[in-house]
Protein backbone atom coordinates (compact mmCIF):
# COMPACT_ATOMS: atom_id res chain seq x y z
CA UNK A 1 0.00 0.00 0.00
CA UNK A 2 1.37 4.18 -0.86
CA UNK A 3 -0.46 6.05 1.41
CA UNK A 4 -0.47 9.16 0.26
CA UNK A 5 -3.32 11.38 2.17
CA UNK A 6 -1.06 12.86 4.82
CA UNK A 7 -3.01 15.71 4.73
CA UNK A 8 -5.87 13.48 5.53
CA UNK A 9 -3.96 12.19 8.47
CA UNK A 10 -0.34 10.80 10.02
CA UNK A 11 0.79 7.43 10.66
CA UNK A 12 1.75 7.84 14.16
CA UNK A 13 5.41 8.04 15.26
CA UNK A 14 6.73 5.01 17.50
CA UNK A 15 7.54 7.25 19.92
CA UNK A 16 4.41 9.39 20.13
CA UNK A 17 2.82 5.67 20.69
CA UNK A 18 5.57 4.74 22.90
CA UNK A 19 5.02 7.96 24.97
CA UNK A 20 0.69 7.43 25.25
CA UNK A 21 0.84 3.96 25.77
CA UNK A 22 3.41 4.55 28.80
CA UNK A 23 0.87 7.54 29.87
CA UNK A 24 -2.00 5.19 29.46
CA UNK A 25 -0.16 2.41 31.40
CA UNK A 26 1.56 4.44 34.46
CA UNK A 27 0.13 7.81 34.71
CA UNK A 28 -3.42 7.53 34.74
CA UNK A 29 -4.44 9.48 37.36
CA UNK A 30 -6.58 12.65 37.30
CA UNK A 31 -4.48 16.20 37.36
CA UNK A 32 -7.43 17.56 38.99
CA UNK A 33 -7.06 14.88 42.26
CA UNK A 34 -5.41 16.08 45.19
CA UNK A 35 -3.31 12.77 45.80
CA UNK A 36 0.16 13.08 44.95
CA UNK A 37 -0.53 10.00 42.02
CA UNK A 38 -2.86 12.61 40.41
CA UNK A 39 -0.80 15.47 41.11
CA UNK A 40 2.11 13.42 39.44
CA UNK A 41 -0.32 13.37 35.94
CA UNK A 42 -0.97 17.60 36.42
CA UNK A 43 3.28 17.68 36.49
CA UNK A 44 2.90 15.50 33.22
CA UNK A 45 0.65 17.37 31.79
CA UNK A 46 2.46 20.89 32.46
CA UNK A 47 5.32 19.31 31.25
CA UNK A 48 3.59 18.81 28.03
CA UNK A 49 2.28 22.43 27.55
CA UNK A 50 6.04 23.58 28.49
CA UNK A 51 7.57 21.72 25.24
CA UNK A 52 4.14 22.33 23.04
CA UNK A 53 4.82 25.76 23.96
CA UNK A 54 8.65 25.86 23.22
CA UNK A 55 8.03 24.68 19.73
CA UNK A 56 5.30 27.82 18.70
CA UNK A 57 7.79 30.26 20.53
CA UNK A 58 4.66 30.38 23.06
CA UNK A 59 4.42 31.20 27.33
CA UNK A 60 3.40 27.87 28.77
CA UNK A 61 0.04 30.29 29.86
CA UNK A 62 -0.54 30.40 26.30
CA UNK A 63 -1.44 26.72 25.51
CA UNK A 64 -4.68 25.49 25.74
CA UNK A 65 -5.79 21.75 25.38
CA UNK A 66 -8.54 20.60 23.11
CA UNK A 67 -10.15 18.16 20.74
CA UNK A 68 -8.46 19.03 18.06
CA UNK A 69 -8.40 21.57 15.26
CA UNK A 70 -12.10 21.77 14.91
CA UNK A 71 -12.81 22.80 18.47
CA UNK A 72 -9.45 25.35 18.39
CA UNK A 73 -10.90 26.95 15.55
CA UNK A 74 -14.22 27.36 17.14
CA UNK A 75 -13.28 28.86 20.28
CA UNK A 76 -10.76 31.15 18.86
CA UNK A 77 -13.28 32.32 16.42
CA UNK A 78 -16.20 32.80 18.96
CA UNK A 79 -13.59 34.40 21.58
CA UNK A 80 -12.50 37.34 18.87
CA UNK A 81 -15.57 37.62 18.11
CA UNK A 82 -17.29 38.38 21.57
CA UNK A 83 -14.39 40.59 22.25
CA UNK A 84 -15.23 42.62 19.03
CA UNK A 85 -19.10 42.53 19.80
CA UNK A 86 -18.06 44.06 23.23
CA UNK A 87 -16.85 46.80 21.45
CA UNK A 88 -18.88 47.08 18.81
CA UNK A 89 -17.13 45.79 16.10
CA UNK A 90 -18.48 43.33 14.39
CA UNK A 91 -16.71 42.80 11.19
CA UNK A 92 -14.52 39.64 10.53
CA UNK A 93 -12.01 39.07 7.76
CA UNK A 94 -11.04 35.37 6.39
CA UNK A 95 -10.30 33.84 3.32
CA UNK A 96 -12.80 31.80 0.77
CA UNK A 97 -10.90 28.54 0.87
CA UNK A 98 -10.68 28.27 4.76
CA UNK A 99 -11.25 25.05 5.91
CA UNK A 100 -14.83 24.05 6.96
CA UNK A 101 -14.16 24.65 10.94
CA UNK A 102 -13.98 28.15 9.97
CA UNK A 103 -16.24 28.85 7.50
CA UNK A 104 -19.26 27.06 9.20
CA UNK A 105 -17.86 29.00 12.46
CA UNK A 106 -18.23 32.28 10.53
CA UNK A 107 -21.51 31.10 9.04
CA UNK A 108 -22.88 31.08 12.66
CA UNK A 109 -21.81 34.38 12.96
CA UNK A 110 -22.99 35.70 9.78
CA UNK A 111 -26.82 34.70 11.33
CA UNK A 112 -25.54 36.75 14.63
CA UNK A 113 -25.16 40.00 12.74
CA UNK A 114 -21.45 39.78 11.91
CA UNK A 115 -20.20 40.87 8.70
CA UNK A 116 -18.12 38.02 7.53
CA UNK A 117 -15.95 39.55 4.43
CA UNK A 118 -13.99 36.44 2.88
CA UNK A 119 -10.98 37.25 0.56
CA UNK A 120 -10.27 36.28 -3.00
CA UNK A 121 -7.30 33.63 -2.70
CA UNK A 122 -6.68 34.12 -6.52
CA UNK A 123 -5.67 31.49 -9.00
CA UNK A 124 -2.68 30.11 -7.13
CA UNK A 125 -4.29 29.82 -4.16
CA UNK A 126 -2.71 32.49 -2.11
CA UNK A 127 -4.30 35.73 -0.35
CA UNK A 128 -2.48 38.90 -0.65
CA UNK A 129 -0.94 40.90 2.78
CA UNK A 130 -2.64 44.04 0.99
CA UNK A 131 -5.68 42.59 0.22
CA UNK A 132 -5.73 42.07 4.15
CA UNK A 133 -4.43 45.93 5.13
CA UNK A 134 -7.20 47.30 2.75
CA UNK A 135 -9.86 44.84 3.97
CA UNK A 136 -9.10 46.04 7.66
CA UNK A 137 -11.86 48.47 9.09
CA UNK A 138 -12.43 50.69 12.22
CA UNK A 139 -15.05 48.09 13.44
CA UNK A 140 -12.78 44.78 12.22
CA UNK A 141 -12.45 42.32 15.62
CA UNK A 142 -10.84 39.56 13.75
CA UNK A 143 -8.60 38.36 10.82
CA UNK A 144 -8.97 34.20 10.33
CA UNK A 145 -5.99 33.28 7.95
CA UNK A 146 -5.06 29.74 6.76
CA UNK A 147 -1.39 29.04 7.35
CA UNK A 148 -1.31 26.47 4.78
CA UNK A 149 -4.29 25.11 2.84
CA UNK A 150 -5.42 21.78 3.62
CA UNK A 151 -6.30 20.51 -0.23
CA UNK A 152 -3.80 22.62 -2.40
CA UNK A 153 -0.84 22.91 0.45
CA UNK A 154 -0.64 26.81 -0.43
CA UNK A 155 1.42 28.61 2.18
CA UNK A 156 0.07 32.44 3.15
CA UNK A 157 2.05 35.41 4.44
CA UNK A 158 1.25 34.76 7.57
CA UNK A 159 3.89 36.62 8.98
CA UNK A 160 3.57 40.19 7.06
CA UNK A 161 -0.56 39.86 7.89
CA UNK A 162 0.17 39.74 11.87
CA UNK A 163 2.43 42.85 11.11
CA UNK A 164 -0.73 44.65 9.06
CA UNK A 165 -2.71 42.94 12.22
CA UNK A 166 -0.72 43.88 15.17
CA UNK A 167 -0.22 47.50 13.46
CA UNK A 168 -3.99 48.11 13.20
CA UNK A 169 -4.68 46.51 16.69
CA UNK A 170 -6.90 43.54 14.95
CA UNK A 171 -6.63 39.98 16.31
CA UNK A 172 -4.92 37.67 14.36
CA UNK A 173 -5.99 33.74 14.00
CA UNK A 174 -4.64 31.36 12.32
CA UNK A 175 -5.66 27.69 11.53
CA UNK A 176 -2.11 25.93 11.45
CA UNK A 177 -3.40 22.52 11.31
CA UNK A 178 -1.57 21.81 7.89
CA UNK A 179 1.50 23.88 8.86
CA UNK A 180 2.28 22.97 12.33
CA UNK A 181 4.97 20.35 12.46
CA UNK A 182 5.79 20.80 8.68
CA UNK A 183 7.09 24.82 8.64
CA UNK A 184 8.93 26.64 10.83
CA UNK A 185 6.14 28.13 13.29
CA UNK A 186 6.56 30.91 15.53
CA UNK A 187 4.11 32.82 17.53
CA UNK A 188 5.97 35.87 18.60
CA UNK A 189 8.63 36.56 15.29
CA UNK A 190 5.03 36.22 12.84
CA UNK A 191 2.76 38.44 15.12
CA UNK A 192 0.08 35.48 15.54
CA UNK A 193 -2.52 36.31 18.40
CA UNK A 194 -4.21 32.93 18.23
CA UNK A 195 -3.39 29.22 16.70
CA UNK A 196 -5.07 26.08 15.88
CA UNK A 197 -3.22 23.20 15.60
CA UNK A 198 -4.51 19.20 15.57
CA UNK A 199 -1.94 16.25 16.74
CA UNK A 200 -2.48 13.70 14.28
CA UNK A 201 -1.25 15.77 11.77
CA UNK A 202 2.28 15.57 12.36
CA UNK A 203 2.36 11.92 13.26
CA UNK A 204 0.75 12.02 17.15
CA UNK A 205 -2.49 10.74 18.25
CA UNK A 206 -5.98 12.27 17.46
CA UNK A 207 -8.53 13.76 19.49
CA UNK A 208 -5.76 16.32 20.79
CA UNK A 209 -5.19 19.31 19.25
CA UNK A 210 -4.46 23.01 20.77
CA UNK A 211 -5.62 26.67 21.02
CA UNK A 212 -2.61 29.24 21.45
CA UNK A 213 -3.87 32.27 22.42
CA UNK A 214 -1.56 35.02 23.19
CA UNK A 215 -1.63 36.48 26.79
CA UNK A 216 -4.31 38.95 27.23
CA UNK A 217 -6.89 37.45 25.06
CA UNK A 218 -10.07 36.55 27.03
CA UNK A 219 -10.90 33.59 25.77
CA UNK A 220 -14.84 32.02 25.29
CA UNK A 221 -15.40 28.52 27.03
CA UNK A 222 -16.97 26.24 24.10
CA UNK A 223 -17.22 23.49 26.86
CA UNK A 224 -18.45 24.29 29.93
CA UNK A 225 -18.02 22.31 33.10
CA UNK A 226 -15.06 22.15 35.17
CA UNK A 227 -12.15 24.55 35.77
CA UNK A 228 -9.49 22.62 33.73
CA UNK A 229 -7.70 24.54 31.47
CA UNK A 230 -7.74 27.77 33.22
CA UNK A 231 -11.48 27.37 33.28
CA UNK A 232 -11.55 27.80 29.82
CA UNK A 233 -11.93 24.35 28.54
CA UNK A 234 -13.77 21.61 30.84
CA UNK A 235 -13.45 17.69 30.90
CA UNK A 236 -10.69 15.85 32.10
CA UNK A 237 -7.63 16.06 30.01
CA UNK A 238 -7.15 13.77 27.39
CA UNK A 239 -3.14 13.39 29.14
CA UNK A 240 -2.15 10.30 27.30
CA UNK A 241 -3.06 11.72 23.98
CA UNK A 242 -1.31 15.05 24.85
CA UNK A 243 1.89 13.43 25.64
CA UNK A 244 2.06 11.82 22.26
CA UNK A 245 1.17 14.95 20.79
CA UNK A 246 4.30 16.76 22.81
CA UNK A 247 6.78 14.11 21.18
CA UNK A 248 5.29 14.10 18.24
CA UNK A 249 5.52 17.77 17.72
CA UNK A 250 9.33 18.16 19.40
CA UNK A 251 10.42 15.21 16.62
CA UNK A 252 8.40 16.98 13.85
CA UNK A 253 10.09 20.37 14.45
CA UNK A 254 13.17 18.58 14.89
CA UNK A 255 12.44 16.82 11.44
CA UNK A 256 11.32 19.73 9.75
CA UNK A 257 14.50 20.39 7.73
CA UNK A 258 15.49 17.04 6.29
CA UNK A 259 11.54 16.50 5.87
CA UNK A 260 11.09 19.38 3.99
CA UNK A 261 15.02 18.62 1.75
CA UNK A 262 13.75 15.00 1.00
CA UNK A 263 9.96 15.60 0.17
CA UNK A 264 10.42 18.89 -2.18
CA UNK A 265 12.40 16.64 -4.62
CA UNK A 266 9.95 13.89 -4.55
CA UNK A 267 6.85 16.61 -4.45
CA UNK A 268 8.31 18.09 -7.77
CA UNK A 269 8.90 14.51 -10.28
CA UNK A 270 4.91 13.82 -8.78
CA UNK A 271 4.28 17.06 -10.36
CA UNK A 272 6.40 16.93 -13.23
CA UNK A 273 5.19 13.16 -14.09
CA UNK A 274 1.33 14.25 -13.59
CA UNK A 275 2.29 17.01 -15.67
CA UNK A 276 3.01 14.78 -18.95
CA UNK A 277 -0.83 13.86 -18.57
CA UNK A 278 -2.50 16.01 -21.49
CA UNK A 279 -5.46 18.34 -20.63
CA UNK A 280 -4.78 18.74 -16.24
CA UNK A 281 -3.32 20.90 -14.28
CA UNK A 282 -1.76 21.38 -10.96
CA UNK A 283 -3.89 23.45 -8.64
CA UNK A 284 -2.33 26.16 -6.51
CA UNK A 285 0.64 27.78 -6.46
CA UNK A 286 4.04 26.18 -8.05
CA UNK A 287 6.78 26.98 -5.37
CA UNK A 288 4.41 28.19 -2.41
CA UNK A 289 2.71 25.05 -1.36
CA UNK A 290 3.77 22.26 1.21
CA UNK A 291 6.37 19.68 0.59
CA UNK A 292 4.15 16.88 0.42
CA UNK A 293 1.52 17.94 -1.28
CA UNK A 294 0.29 17.46 -5.03
CA UNK A 295 -3.04 18.57 -6.19
CA UNK A 296 -4.09 18.37 -9.64
CA UNK A 297 -7.60 18.43 -12.16
CA UNK A 298 -7.67 16.24 -14.96
CA UNK A 299 -10.16 17.34 -17.62
CA UNK A 300 -13.36 14.73 -18.40
CA UNK A 301 -12.98 12.39 -15.42
CA UNK A 302 -14.80 12.28 -11.98
CA UNK A 303 -12.79 12.01 -8.73
CA UNK A 304 -14.40 9.03 -6.94
CA UNK A 305 -13.92 6.71 -9.63
CA UNK A 306 -10.69 8.08 -9.98
CA UNK A 307 -9.77 6.99 -6.19
CA UNK A 308 -11.56 4.14 -6.31
CA UNK A 309 -9.51 2.77 -9.26
CA UNK A 310 -6.18 4.10 -7.48
CA UNK A 311 -7.27 2.38 -4.20
CA UNK A 312 -7.44 -0.99 -6.51
CA UNK A 313 -4.20 -0.08 -7.11
CA UNK A 314 -2.74 0.55 -3.83
CA UNK A 315 -2.82 4.02 -3.45
CA UNK A 316 -4.22 5.90 -0.92
CA UNK A 317 -5.28 9.23 -1.87
CA UNK A 318 -8.29 12.12 -1.66
CA UNK A 319 -10.11 14.24 -4.09
CA UNK A 320 -12.39 17.53 -4.22
CA UNK A 321 -14.97 16.13 -6.31
CA UNK A 322 -18.59 16.03 -4.89
CA UNK A 323 -19.30 12.46 -4.76
CA UNK A 324 -16.70 11.89 -1.91
CA UNK A 325 -17.64 15.13 -0.01
CA UNK A 326 -20.92 13.33 0.31
CA UNK A 327 -22.40 17.39 -0.89
CA UNK A 328 -23.46 18.25 -4.14
CA UNK A 329 -20.88 20.88 -5.09
CA UNK A 330 -17.31 19.87 -5.64
CA UNK A 331 -14.37 21.37 -3.46
CA UNK A 332 -14.84 24.85 -2.14
CA UNK A 333 -11.09 25.09 -2.36
CA UNK A 334 -10.88 24.50 -5.98
CA UNK A 335 -13.88 26.74 -6.53
CA UNK A 336 -11.71 29.64 -4.69
CA UNK A 337 -9.54 29.09 -6.78
CA UNK A 338 -11.20 29.77 -10.09
CA UNK A 339 -11.63 26.26 -11.19
CA UNK A 340 -14.89 25.35 -13.05
CA UNK A 341 -16.99 23.01 -11.67
CA UNK A 342 -16.17 20.46 -14.27
CA UNK A 343 -13.17 20.21 -13.73
CA UNK A 344 -13.37 20.76 -9.85
CA UNK A 345 -14.63 17.25 -9.75
CA UNK A 346 -11.80 15.53 -11.21
CA UNK A 347 -9.45 16.38 -9.00
CA UNK A 348 -7.00 13.91 -7.26
CA UNK A 349 -5.06 15.06 -3.85
CA UNK A 350 -1.69 13.42 -3.08
CA UNK A 351 -0.12 13.97 0.00
CA UNK A 352 3.52 12.53 0.53
CA UNK A 353 5.27 11.77 3.84
CA UNK A 354 8.18 10.87 5.54
CA UNK A 355 8.10 7.35 4.28
CA UNK A 356 7.54 7.73 0.58
CA UNK A 357 9.93 7.04 -1.86
CA UNK A 358 11.30 7.87 -5.62
CA UNK A 359 10.02 4.28 -6.38
CA UNK A 360 6.28 5.18 -4.94
CA UNK A 361 6.16 8.32 -7.19
CA UNK A 362 6.72 6.77 -10.13
CA UNK A 363 4.10 4.71 -9.25
CA UNK A 364 1.82 7.07 -8.36
CA UNK A 365 2.30 8.28 -11.99
CA UNK A 366 2.11 5.52 -14.07
CA UNK A 367 -0.91 3.98 -12.21
CA UNK A 368 -3.20 7.86 -12.17
CA UNK A 369 -1.88 8.12 -16.21
CA UNK A 370 -3.36 4.80 -16.30
CA UNK A 371 -6.47 5.60 -14.73
CA UNK A 372 -7.10 8.88 -16.30
CA UNK A 373 -6.79 7.46 -19.79
CA UNK A 374 -9.27 4.40 -18.72
CA UNK A 375 -11.97 6.89 -17.14
CA UNK A 376 -11.68 9.28 -19.67
CA UNK A 377 -12.36 6.43 -22.69
CA UNK A 378 -15.25 6.04 -21.17
CA UNK A 379 -16.41 9.34 -20.83
CA UNK A 380 -18.96 10.81 -22.83
CA UNK A 381 -17.53 14.15 -21.49
CA UNK A 382 -14.10 13.16 -22.74
CA UNK A 383 -15.37 12.25 -26.01
CA UNK A 384 -17.24 16.04 -26.66
CA UNK A 385 -13.56 17.85 -25.70
CA UNK A 386 -11.81 15.40 -28.13
CA UNK A 387 -14.56 16.21 -30.96
CA UNK A 388 -14.36 19.39 -29.98
CA UNK A 389 -18.18 19.51 -29.22
CA UNK A 390 -17.17 21.30 -25.33
CA UNK A 391 -14.57 23.49 -25.19
CA UNK A 392 -11.26 22.32 -23.60
CA UNK A 393 -10.81 24.13 -20.16
CA UNK A 394 -6.53 23.40 -20.02
CA UNK A 395 -4.02 23.40 -22.76
CA UNK A 396 -3.11 20.38 -23.55
CA UNK A 397 0.20 20.76 -21.91
CA UNK A 398 1.48 23.22 -19.36
CA UNK A 399 4.87 24.25 -18.48
CA UNK B 1 -18.19 -2.53 5.74
CA UNK B 2 -17.29 -1.07 2.16
CA UNK B 3 -18.37 2.11 0.68
CA UNK B 4 -20.39 -0.28 -1.60
CA UNK B 5 -21.85 -3.60 -2.30
CA UNK B 6 -19.75 -6.15 -4.07
CA UNK B 7 -22.21 -6.28 -7.29
CA UNK B 8 -21.42 -2.26 -7.30
CA UNK B 9 -17.79 -2.72 -7.51
CA UNK B 10 -18.14 -5.63 -9.61
CA UNK B 11 -19.90 -3.65 -12.37
CA UNK B 12 -17.68 -0.53 -11.62
CA UNK B 13 -14.45 -2.66 -12.36
CA UNK B 14 -15.50 -4.96 -15.10
CA UNK B 15 -18.12 -2.44 -16.84
CA UNK B 16 -20.11 -4.50 -18.91
CA UNK B 17 -21.30 -2.38 -22.16
CA UNK B 18 -19.22 0.08 -22.43
CA UNK B 19 -19.14 1.72 -25.70
CA UNK B 20 -20.55 3.47 -28.23
CA UNK B 21 -22.92 1.53 -30.99
CA UNK B 22 -21.71 3.87 -34.64
CA UNK B 23 -25.12 4.42 -36.56
CA UNK B 24 -27.05 3.73 -33.28
CA UNK B 25 -31.25 3.87 -33.54
CA UNK B 26 -31.20 5.57 -30.53
CA UNK B 27 -29.26 7.85 -28.28
CA UNK B 28 -29.95 9.14 -24.90
CA UNK B 29 -28.00 11.52 -22.59
CA UNK B 30 -28.34 12.83 -19.64
CA UNK B 31 -26.56 15.19 -16.81
CA UNK B 32 -24.20 17.58 -17.48
CA UNK B 33 -20.48 18.27 -16.82
CA UNK B 34 -20.87 21.04 -14.12
CA UNK B 35 -22.75 18.37 -11.90
CA UNK B 36 -20.27 15.32 -12.47
CA UNK B 37 -22.45 13.00 -14.33
CA UNK B 38 -23.44 12.43 -17.58
CA UNK B 39 -24.86 9.38 -19.01
CA UNK B 40 -24.85 8.16 -22.81
CA UNK B 41 -26.89 5.40 -23.77
CA UNK B 42 -27.17 3.58 -27.45
CA UNK B 43 -29.41 1.43 -28.63
CA UNK B 44 -29.45 -1.09 -31.32
CA UNK B 45 -32.82 -1.63 -32.49
CA UNK B 46 -34.77 -4.65 -34.41
CA UNK B 47 -38.40 -5.36 -34.43
CA UNK B 48 -39.10 -3.51 -31.47
CA UNK B 49 -36.34 -5.52 -29.55
CA UNK B 50 -33.23 -4.18 -28.34
CA UNK B 51 -30.68 -6.36 -29.98
CA UNK B 52 -27.57 -4.45 -28.49
CA UNK B 53 -26.87 -1.73 -26.29
CA UNK B 54 -23.82 0.23 -24.69
CA UNK B 55 -23.30 3.30 -22.42
CA UNK B 56 -20.69 5.92 -21.78
CA UNK B 57 -20.33 7.40 -18.09
CA UNK B 58 -18.81 10.09 -16.85
CA UNK B 59 -19.47 10.17 -13.17
CA UNK B 60 -18.52 8.27 -10.03
CA UNK B 61 -18.08 4.61 -9.15
CA UNK B 62 -21.61 3.90 -8.46
CA UNK B 63 -22.93 5.88 -11.82
CA UNK B 64 -20.72 3.64 -14.00
CA UNK B 65 -21.78 0.55 -12.23
CA UNK B 66 -25.49 1.42 -12.41
CA UNK B 67 -25.08 2.26 -16.10
CA UNK B 68 -23.42 -1.12 -16.53
CA UNK B 69 -26.14 -2.70 -14.56
CA UNK B 70 -28.75 -0.92 -16.60
CA UNK B 71 -27.66 -1.89 -19.85
CA UNK B 72 -27.71 -5.76 -18.58
CA UNK B 73 -31.22 -5.74 -17.58
CA UNK B 74 -32.64 -4.09 -20.70
CA UNK B 75 -30.38 -5.81 -23.48
CA UNK B 76 -32.49 -8.53 -25.65
CA UNK B 77 -35.96 -7.10 -23.96
CA UNK B 78 -38.16 -5.64 -26.16
CA UNK B 79 -38.99 -1.86 -26.11
CA UNK B 80 -41.99 -1.80 -23.73
CA UNK B 81 -40.11 -3.62 -21.78
CA UNK B 82 -37.09 -1.50 -21.62
CA UNK B 83 -39.40 1.00 -21.01
CA UNK B 84 -40.77 -0.38 -17.32
CA UNK B 85 -37.22 -0.37 -16.02
CA UNK B 86 -36.92 1.68 -12.93
CA UNK B 87 -34.34 3.43 -10.93
CA UNK B 88 -35.68 1.46 -7.81
CA UNK B 89 -35.22 -2.31 -9.75
CA UNK B 90 -31.43 -1.10 -10.86
CA UNK B 91 -30.70 -0.05 -7.56
CA UNK B 92 -31.83 -3.61 -6.23
CA UNK B 93 -30.08 -5.48 -8.63
CA UNK B 94 -26.84 -3.56 -7.33
CA UNK B 95 -27.53 -5.14 -4.06
CA UNK B 96 -28.31 -1.39 -2.94
CA UNK B 97 -26.58 2.31 -2.96
CA UNK B 98 -25.75 4.72 -0.50
CA UNK B 99 -28.74 7.31 -0.03
CA UNK B 100 -27.03 10.18 -1.63
CA UNK B 101 -25.92 7.97 -4.82
CA UNK B 102 -29.91 6.87 -5.47
CA UNK B 103 -29.74 9.72 -8.43
CA UNK B 104 -26.99 7.98 -10.21
CA UNK B 105 -29.56 4.79 -10.80
CA UNK B 106 -32.01 7.56 -11.14
CA UNK B 107 -29.89 9.18 -14.25
CA UNK B 108 -29.36 5.23 -15.78
CA UNK B 109 -32.89 5.08 -15.78
CA UNK B 110 -33.44 8.01 -17.29
CA UNK B 111 -30.96 7.91 -20.35
CA UNK B 112 -32.67 4.86 -21.29
CA UNK B 113 -35.97 6.16 -21.69
CA UNK B 114 -34.16 9.17 -23.40
CA UNK B 115 -32.24 6.58 -26.03
CA UNK B 116 -35.90 4.98 -26.89
CA UNK B 117 -37.57 8.11 -27.14
CA UNK B 118 -34.94 9.57 -29.33
CA UNK B 119 -35.81 5.96 -31.29
CA UNK B 120 -39.15 6.54 -31.29
CA UNK B 121 -38.83 10.46 -32.49
CA UNK B 122 -36.59 9.26 -35.53
CA UNK B 123 -38.57 7.04 -36.88
CA UNK B 124 -42.09 9.05 -36.19
CA UNK B 125 -43.43 5.92 -34.34
CA UNK B 126 -46.44 7.57 -32.04
CA UNK B 127 -46.36 6.97 -28.59
CA UNK B 128 -47.77 7.65 -24.97
CA UNK B 129 -46.25 11.39 -24.05
CA UNK B 130 -46.86 10.92 -20.24
CA UNK B 131 -44.17 7.59 -20.86
CA UNK B 132 -41.21 10.66 -20.82
CA UNK B 133 -41.54 13.32 -18.26
CA UNK B 134 -39.93 16.07 -18.88
CA UNK B 135 -36.38 15.26 -17.10
CA UNK B 136 -33.05 16.68 -17.70
CA UNK B 137 -31.52 13.68 -15.47
CA UNK B 138 -29.42 16.26 -13.27
CA UNK B 139 -32.44 18.20 -11.16
CA UNK B 140 -31.22 16.34 -7.98
CA UNK B 141 -28.00 17.34 -7.96
CA UNK B 142 -27.88 20.27 -10.33
CA UNK B 143 -29.89 22.67 -7.62
CA UNK B 144 -28.61 26.08 -7.19
CA UNK B 145 -26.45 25.74 -10.83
Amino acid sequence: MIYADNAATTKMSESAIAETVKCMRECYGNPSSLYEFGQEAKVALEDARNRIAKCLGADAKEIYFTSGGSEADNQAIFSAAKLGEKKGKKHIISTAFEHHAVLHTLEKLKKQGFEIELLDVHKNGIVTPEQVKSAIRPETCLVTIMYANNEIGTIQPIAEIGEICREKGVIFHTDAVQAVGHLAVNVKEQNIDMLSLSAHKFHGPRGAGVLYAKKGIALETVINGGAQERGKRAGTENLPAIRGMAVALEEAVGNIDSYTEKLIPLRNRLIEGLSKIPYSELNGDREKRLAGNVNFCFEGIEGESLLLLLDDKGICASSGSACTSGSLDPSHVLLAIGRPHEVAHGSLRLSLGEETTEEDVDYIVKSVSEVVTYLRNMSPFWRDLVNGKRPHIFAEYTK
Amino acid sequence: MALYSEKVMDHFRNPRNVGVIENADGVGEVGNPVCGDIMKIYLKIENDVIDDVKFETFGCGSAIASSSMATELIKGKPLSEALKLTNKAVTEALDGLPAHKIHCSVLAEEAIKKAVKDYYDRNGIEYDKGLFPDCEGCEHCCDGH
